[in-house]
């Protein structure tokens, strides 16, 4: 809080209880400008058609047809109707509840897929299944980190457990032919980096950020080691797994729009949904829980109290492993179906970022690494539907967004206070 | 966003180096003994050969004559320790004699050539590394190395092939120019850290993705594109504006090396003599105890960030303006500002231990990939060593462990160590 408070003179009105908190209504003034620029000012006309439906569903919503120019004109004073409302409520020194900037993150969304598809379609389904593709590994390995953090011990080795998970899976089941067998494997993998940066964070006390940034480096090394000397002259025992088959769900999946994108997905998927509801109730709603996050909050209180401070890092960090091994796994076993040199592609580093962007908390995280899902995917969207403006900048867009909903939005959040120090008992 | 939860390399690298403390009327000598054969220098040495010999394991149980003659162990072990001592062997000749001198050549000159690479391939590492290790030491993780070296590499890459100056001063001004845009990336991530407290792991690999696409939008226009060219490339430098050779046109090490040497000895000054540099260290050692003593905390994080970034962008230069110079395209960075964090590390955010750490790194890039071209191991092989090292250089109670040495001061308990050492 330094940083922040350094900034702020000391304001003699702290007898009121809530302070007046301006960066909400300031972010949200800021996106609105853009829209206003780029939606209505740059405005374009012609017509936006949404497909809602796929071929293969069983109830057929028929295409959404807006005028272009009608429709981003109507989002853009939604939003600054929000935006308006923001700013009474930091008046009164209130908050602007977080739905309503979720709405907000809605509108300007929808707003911006409006603009970008005059006279073409976007196909909703594809774009929320290859949303929640990209962004299964990234959940996993959000859930991983947040879990280490509230114990105590950061977790950068992410991208280091989610290509570990990868690299044992596609062999675990090549080999058994089991794509489940491969399952536990990656879990196995991931634990196993996690144990190593147990160890070293724990025990030899090493800087965590050290070890994490050090075991990313050193699980690269190893599996494109194994892929090019091993992997790849025996492609056909090694590394051809049998991919899993996509599970329907009977009456969920054909609900419109969101039904095929949520279910009707591979097993991954739906232990995801039941990892990020048990995580996040472990963590808030059971004892276990309470003394995971005393040891990332205070570990000498814990200690005190009769916490074995530096077993609850040890498993913790281990089943924070296990999770993002898992993660890893959807990428041979449920996207690629063979595991590929660097596969990750910085995966980790920007589940690192969910993790931080999404407030240490489970489900917040997860709805960070949607959004970072959703940034990735647009690339083929835009492939598809054509760009207004170079395609870089639309890329680019989600990226910015994201910076300034950090600065805006998350700036005044507080990490684990324990998280990243090691505990030494004296 | 607290300062508390920031990953604080910065306190591990007082942490990990356990000088021995100097016990009173101990003489230099004796103490310099006890350095040398319990403390860090040693402690460095067995760490280094821990890793190789790891590198050995997996170099030798995935090669296939080793394989072949496990394969009849029993009847004739000699065989397979005489594979093992071939397949290790063989590619750790290989890599030296890629990185350091190649006794096949004749003559000194060719034969100390692979040297000269290994110190092109450390130019921008150390660089990269300068800036990583000096955001460390104000207590910020800097990954946005890849943005901050695109960035520089097109804004030096553009004025080395756009501008017409004469001979000096537009290598100068190239130089400047990527110096400039690389400090002005990092600073975003600084100026977003100190005015708003967002976290810079985050700005840092945005600004890494928000470069990546800028630069490849430039690539695509007239700005940066070769004319006539259909490939997102731009034109060769202009002789004037590229490093000229150190050592004649047989040698690829060019005069970048010479600026990076330079930067060692600027930030060695910076931190470790000047008022800027206590202030900076002062805010990484612990930040509200700088701001009590009246640092301006918000300042140090930009001119850290800036800074930080600046080197980098020495290290986009010197790939820009002296490893390629035919022109380049957005894989300019080559994954160097990663890398960079494991030299910084390395060498314990120390101004001359990165230089040190760049160059063993500058080796194992170049030996890795001779090594991959004779004896057919892998260049990742590489990585797993450099990795390794870091790793048991970091955790030198697992060393003493491993190798039965004594503690260094035999009562002392880790919290005291940390205790003498925060002094």
């Amino acid at each position: 809080m330094t940083a922040v408070a350094a900034t702020r003179a000391p304001e003699p009105a702290l007898e009121r209880e809530a302070v007046r908190s301006w960066k909400v209504p300031i972010a949200l003034a800021i996106f609105t400008l853009v829209a206003l620029v780029l939606f209505v000012a740059l405005g374009r006309d012609g017509t936006s058609t949404f497909r809602l439906s796929t071929e293969a569903d069983a109830f057929r919503l028929p295409d959404l047809a807006l005028p272009t120019r009608a429709g981003c004109i109507v989002l853009t004073v939604l939003m600054a109707a929000i935006t308006a409302y923001s700013v009474v409520r930091s008046r009164a020194a209130r908050k602007t509840p977080l739905w309503l900037i979720a709405l907000f993150g809605v509108l300007f969304v929808v707003a911006f897929l409006t603009w970008a598809s005059a006279g073409a379609a976007v196909p909703v389904p594809g774009l929320l299944v290859g949303t929640l593709g990209l962004s299964v590994p990234l959940i996993f390995g959000a859930l991983g980190g947040v879990i280490g953090e509230r114990v105590g011990v950061v977790n950068v080795a992410i991208e280091g457990q989610l290509l570990a998970g990868a690299f044992a899976s596609a062999v675990v089941a090549s080999v058994t032919r089991q794509p489940l067998i491969g399952l536990i494997g990656a879990m196995v993998a991931g634990m196993l980096v996690s144990f190593v940066l147990a160890a070293f964070a724990i025990k030899y006390l090493v800087d965590q950020v050290i070890v994490g940034v050090v075991l990313n480096v050193l699980v690269t090394g190893i599996t494109s080691f194994f892929f090019s000397k091993v992997l790849t002259p025996n492609a056909s025992v090694l590394n051809s797994p049998p991919k899993f088959s996509r599970i329907e769900i009977p009456v969920l999946s054909d609900i419109p729009i969101i039904g095929p994108a949520l279910f009707r997905q591979t097993i991954i998927v739906y232990v995801m949904y039941v990892a990020v509801a048990l995580v996040w109730f472990f963590l808030f709603k059971t004892r276990w829980g309470l003394r995971l996050r005393s040891v990332g909050e205070h570990p000498q209180a814990a200690d005190t109290v009769g916490i074995n401070v530096a077993r609850t890092r040890f498993w913790n960090v281990s089943l924070a492993g296990a999770i993002a091994g898992f993660g890893g796994a959807y990428l041979t076993l449920g996207a690629v179906g063979s595991f590929n040199k660097e596969m990750t592609a910085g995966a980790g580093f920007i589940a690192l970022a969910a993790v931080i962007f999404g407030r240490w908390d489970p489900l917040r995280a997860t709805l960070a690494a949607l959004l970072f899902g959703f940034a990735q995917n647009l690339q083929n969207v835009l492939s598809i539907i054509g760009s207004p403006v170079p395609s870089e900048f639309m890329l680019m867009l989600p990226y910015v967004v994201t910076i300034v909903a950090v600065a805006g939005l998350v700036g005044q959040s507080r990490a684990p206070a324990a998280s990243g120090k090691p505990y030494i008992k004296s | 966003m607290t300062d508390q939860q920031i990953p604080s390399p910065s306190q591990a690298a007082p942490i990990v180096p356990d000088a021995p403390e100097k016990e009173p009327g101990e003489s230099r000598w004796h103490a310099f003994v006890r350095e040398v054969t319990q403390g860090s220098v040693l402690i460095s040495v067995l760490a280094v050969l821990l890793s190789i010999i790891a590198g050995g394991i997996l170099i030798a149980a995935t090669d296939e004559d080793v394989q072949r003659a496990a394969g009849y162990f029993f009847a004739r072990p000699l065989d397979t320790f005489r594979a093992i001592w071939d397949s290790v062997a063989g590619a750790y000749s290989a890599l030296f004699q890629g990185a350091v001198y190649n006794f096949r050549r004749p003559g000194f000159a060719a034969g100390i050539r692979p040297l000269t690479e290994t110190l092109t391939f450390a130019t921008p590492l150390i660089a990269a590394g300068l800036g990583v290790a000096l955001a460390f030491r104000v207590g910020l993780f800097n990954i946005g190395g890849r943005g901050q070296m695109l960035i520089a590499a097109a804004a030096a890459g553009w004025v080395g092939f756009a501008l017409d100056l004469p001979f000096g001063i537009h290598l100068l001004a190239a130089v400047v120019a990527g110096i400039i845009a690389g400090g002005v990336w990092g600073g975003i991530a600084g100026l977003l850290k100190a005015r708003t407290g967002a976290h810079e792991v985050i700005t840092t690999i945005m600004l890494n993705f928000i470069a990546f696409y800028l630069v490849s939008f430039l690539l695509r226009t007239p700005v940066l594109q070769a004319p006539g060219s259909n490939n997102p490339k731009t034109p060769a430098m202009k002789e004037t504006a590229v490093f000229p050779d150190l050592f004649g046109p047989g040698y690829n090490l060019h005069a970048g090396f010479l600026f990076v040497i330079v930067a060692t000895v600027v930030v060695w000054y910076l931190l470790n003599r000047s008022n800027v540099g206590f202030q900076f260290r002062a805010v990484g050692e612990n930040p509200h105890a700088a701001r009590v003593a009246g640092i301006n905390v918000p300042s140090v994080y930009v001119w850290a960030m800036v800074i930080s970034g600046a080197l980098i962008g020495l290290a986009g230069t010197a790939q820009a303006l002296g490893t390629i110079k035919t022109g380049f395209g957005s894989g300019i960075d080559a994954g160097i500002g990663f890398d960079a964090i494991t030299v910084a590390l390395l060498g314990r955010s120390r101004p001359w231990g990165v230089f040190a750490a760049g160059i063993l790194f500058g080796a194992f890039k170049a030996g890795g990939f001779s090594m991959q071209a004779a004896e057919g191991v892998p260049v990742d092989i590489v990585l797993v060593v450099q990795s390794l090292i870091v790793l048991f250089i970091a955790a030198p109670p697992l060393v003493r462990t491993i190798f039965r040495l004594r503690t260094p001061g035999a009562s002392q308990r880790p919290s005291r160590r940390r205790k003498a050492v925060a002094r």
